[in-house]
């Protein structure tokens, strides 16, 4: 599809989000050299997640020397690598302002999928992948579709789906623990290259990890990347430039299943088959996009920041259980998180935008301004 | 319009996210207050936990009935029991075949659906031998407010000659199977317990203390003082689980064994996690577990760390007992005695026959040992992982792909 990379005159909001426009006033964190330009980067939520994800992990090897060792600290990499994968599924939905609680189910789906339809024969390893990247693409076009074209909002549609899939896996499990699926498939979530210097193993979590942000990366700075923002920062905008709505926002959807999916493979390899396992990575993932600055609500946020919220999420509770805090306040922290980081982003996020009331692009605005008060609007929902 | 719109749509997307998450907290939470809610858990707090589930005299009990002599045959474990206060059944002996209604707590873990299948399988033998009709199930998908409507219904409408109750919760489900009893219809309660000596017949293997102080004393025997245990505990709040790890606490503080406790919700993710995270802080000498689902995972953590096998103790799954004999680690596989499954509709059979049952009906609850896993790996090769050796329904119609293609 042809999504203008740019919104055209007479939508400043659209243009700002655009991030590659820079005719128009001075966006702070876009100026200057390349030092300053990350020193500013570091002072909004999404690049202040990274000095956090420092900070945490300085404090983790002071409480516990052992972490300091590379192949530990590779192990936690490759196991953080299903959230942190999860929460770039959900940073596509979020940032285009829409929600996916779906997440956790497709994940215990997919996990039944491996175990029933995979087994232990290795020659259905390959058919069996291309079902459950079948079924995830099916998922995220339901919720696409029903949450844009049927307009029901994403969050009732996403909770329906979620419930679906849930009843489904404990229709087809009862709710227990089936049979592991064959070692080699396990493989991807358990193994990894061995002999690496240094590292000792390098799991293959880690490089799927990699290769996922990577292209997470290079999508977002895509056109459809930026168009995505935009529908998040103002659909209205988005809809009289002429691009279809729908169709960036239900490829959001699809993006967000096939991560799940994909952490759901890492999973099974990881822990094996149980209908719990993903229990909880849709707050988790909605936890960790926010703590990466992402802004709730969509049309803000750097798709790496929300792998980095992972981690620093993560990499929080481990902390909290080498201080010897009950694992049973994690639902805690994670609530009290959540709501902080959405409190925090709104008022850091000002401090680089663009000036309030200096746009010349505003004065520059054809009749349309009137009608589409943008500037006020995003200054409201705050 | 569209300024409300969309701050409408924001905060509201806000609220939800919080309140969803919010909603999920509390359930984890919430679950045990309600199934330990005595009525003391007011004043009994959070710091007190253990003193709401830990009676001296019960562990003592328990600890005496693990030596016990059971009456009846061995080879029938499923009948046998501990001589003791017996109910007189006189009043119920009539002819034909009856109706029993089942109030089924869940079907959510292997331990579960492995034992529904006996009992299935048993019911099919009583109905040939014309002793019962039908038996109606409810399953309450752990859920106390649907259990009690699940027994009011059977009162009111189930047309029921005899009931049995398989509580999900023990305070919780006090009053609704007072109801029951006061129909004045056999009552038979299974597994977990209630509040209330009205039933017929309250069938239980020994008990969690007794589990607690096998596996305690076994990983104990094992270790050096000092040594290292992490203990994988299920979640928080019911009693079955609860006296498991407060005996097992016990022996561990007596012995001089450092133990740690975990929650893992039996998510094999998470205790993985919790084994990992607890090896890269030290040395990890034992794992002890209050139910053996997701013992693999725990067994994996040491094999992806490249460390030493633990000594530990699991259940009688078969998942466990088979990556036990894989790994050739030291280990003991508690049972918490699946046959009693077979044993409430063997009672209807008493019961309706005149038959006296005993009041508590303690089943035996033996460990298998290193010696005895090979016997009971042979005896139930090509069983599912989540599979129980000491399921007891070996003589039954169906045997074994009844259990087999689940």
């Amino acid at each position: 599809m042809s999504a203008p990379t740019a919104s055209p005159a007479g939508s400043p909001a659209g243009e700002r989000a655009a991030t590659g426009a820079d005719r128009s006033g001075t966006v702070p964190a876009h100026s200057g050299g390349l030092g300053r330009r990350i020193s500013v980067g570091l002072v909004t939520p999404g690049g202040a997640v990274f000095v956090l994800v420092a900070l945490l992990l300085v404090a983790i090897m002071l409480t516990n020397p052992n972490f300091t060792d590379p192949g530990a600290l590779i192990r936690f990499v490759g196991r953080t690598a299903p959230i942190a994968i999860a929460a770039m599924g959900q940073f596509y939905v979020i940032v285009s302002g829409e929600f996916d609680l779906s997440m956790a189910a497709v994940i215990a789906t997919q996990v039944v999928i491996a175990g029933n339809v995979i087994g232990l024969e290795d020659s259905r390893i390959l058919p069996g992948l291309l079902l459950m990247f079948v079924v995830g693409t099916a998922i995220g076009l339901v919720n696409g579709l029903a949450s844009t074209l049927l307009r029901v909002p994403s969050f009732i549609v996403t909770l329906g789906m979620m419930l679906a899939l849930t009843g489904l896996v404990r229709y087809v499990t009862g709710g227990a623990a089936t049979g592991n699926p064959t070692e080699t498939f396990r493989d991807i979530g358990r193994g990894g290259i061995e002999g690496v210097p240094v590292l000792e193993i390098l799991p293959w979590s880690v490089v799927v990890l990699a290769v996922v942000a990577a292209a997470s990366a290079w999508l977002m700075r895509r056109p459809f990347g930026r168009t995505l923002v935009a529908a998040g920062d103002n659909p209205d905008a988005l809809s009289h430039a002429g691009a279809s709505l729908w169709w960036v926002k239900t490829r959001a959807f699809v993006l967000s299943s096939l991560s799940a999916t994909v952490a759901g493979i890492l999973l099974v390899g990881y822990a094996g088959v149980h209908p719990s396992v993903g229990a909880g990575y849709e707050f988790t993932a909605i936890t960790a996009v926010v703590l990466g600055g992402v802004v709730l609500g969509g049309g803000r946020g750097w798709v790496l920041s929300a792998a980095a919220g992972a981690f620093a999420l993560e990499l929080l509770f481990l902390l909290l259980t080498a201080l010897g805090v009950e694992a049973t306040w994690r639902d805690t922290v994670q609530g009290l998180i959540i709501i902080a980081a959405v409190a925090l982003a709104a008022r850091t996020w000002s401090g680089v935008r663009r000036p309030r009331a200096s746009s010349p692009v505003v004065t520059a605005t054809p009749p349309a301004t009137p009608e589409n008060p943008t500037k006020s609007t995003t200054e409201g929902d705050r | 319009m569209r300024i409300t719109h969309r701050a409408v749509k924001g905060a509201l997307a806000t609220a939800a996210t919080v309140v969803l998450l919010a909603g999920c907290s509390t359930d984890s939470v919430e679950e045990p207050v309600e199934s330990s809610g005595d009525g003391s858990s007011e004043e009994a707090g959070g710091s007190e936990e253990q003193s709401e589930f830990f009676s001296a005299e019960d562990l003592q009990t328990q600890d005496e009935q693990r030596s016990a002599t059971f009456e009846g045959d061995e080879s029938e474990p499923w009948l046998q029991y501990i001589d003791g206060e017996m109910t007189d059944t006189s009043e119920f002996a009539s002819e034909g075949a009856k109706k029993v209604c089942f109030a089924n707590a869940s079907i959510s873990n292997p331990w579960r659906q492995t034992g529904f299948i006996t009992m299935n399988q048993q019911l099919e033998v009583l109905q040939d031998s014309g002793v019962i009709s039908e038996m109606e199930v409810r399953d309450a998908q752990d859920t106390d407010e649907t259990q009690i409507a699940d027994i009011d219904y059977f009162i009111n409408e189930g047309n029921c000659d005899a009931f049995v109750i398989s509580p999900n919760s023990t305070a919780a489900m006090t009053p609704a199977v007072e109801r029951a009893c006061e129909t004045g219809k056999p009552v038979i309660v299974f597994d977990r317990g209630v509040e209330t000596d009205c039933a017929t017949t309250f069938i239980h293997p020994i008990g969690g203390y007794a589990w607690g102080l096998d596996t305690a004393e076994f990983l104990s025997e094992n270790l050096e003082e000092g040594d290292r245990v992490i203990a994988l505990r299920i979640l928080p709040g019911v009693d079955v689980l609860e006296t498991r790890w407060a005996a097992a606490e016990q022996v561990f503080e007596e012995n001089g064994i450092e133990a740690e406790d975990f929650f893992t919700e039996a998510d094999p993710t998470r205790i993985k996690q919790i084994v990992t995270d607890a090896i890269n802080s030290g040395e990890v000498n034992g794992i002890w577990m209050d139910a053996g689902d997701g013992a693999v995972a725990a067994i994996e953590a040491f094999e992806d760390a490249g460390v030493d096998y633990p000594v530990m103790t699991g259940e009688d799954e078969m998942s466990f007992l088979r990556k036990w004999e894989e790994t050739g680690l030291t280990g003991l596989a508690p049972v918490y005695s699946n046959f009693q499954w077979r044993t409430p509709l063997l009672a209807v059979e008493k019961i309706f026959a005149g038959e006296e049952v005993p009041k508590e009906w303690v089943l035996p609850q033996t460990p298998i040992t290193e010696d005895e896993r090979q016997e009971f790996l042979e005896a139930n090769e090509g069983m599912p992982d989540g599979h129980y050796a000491k399921f007891g329904g070996e003589d039954l119609p169906g045997y074994p792909d009844a259990w087999m293609d689940r």
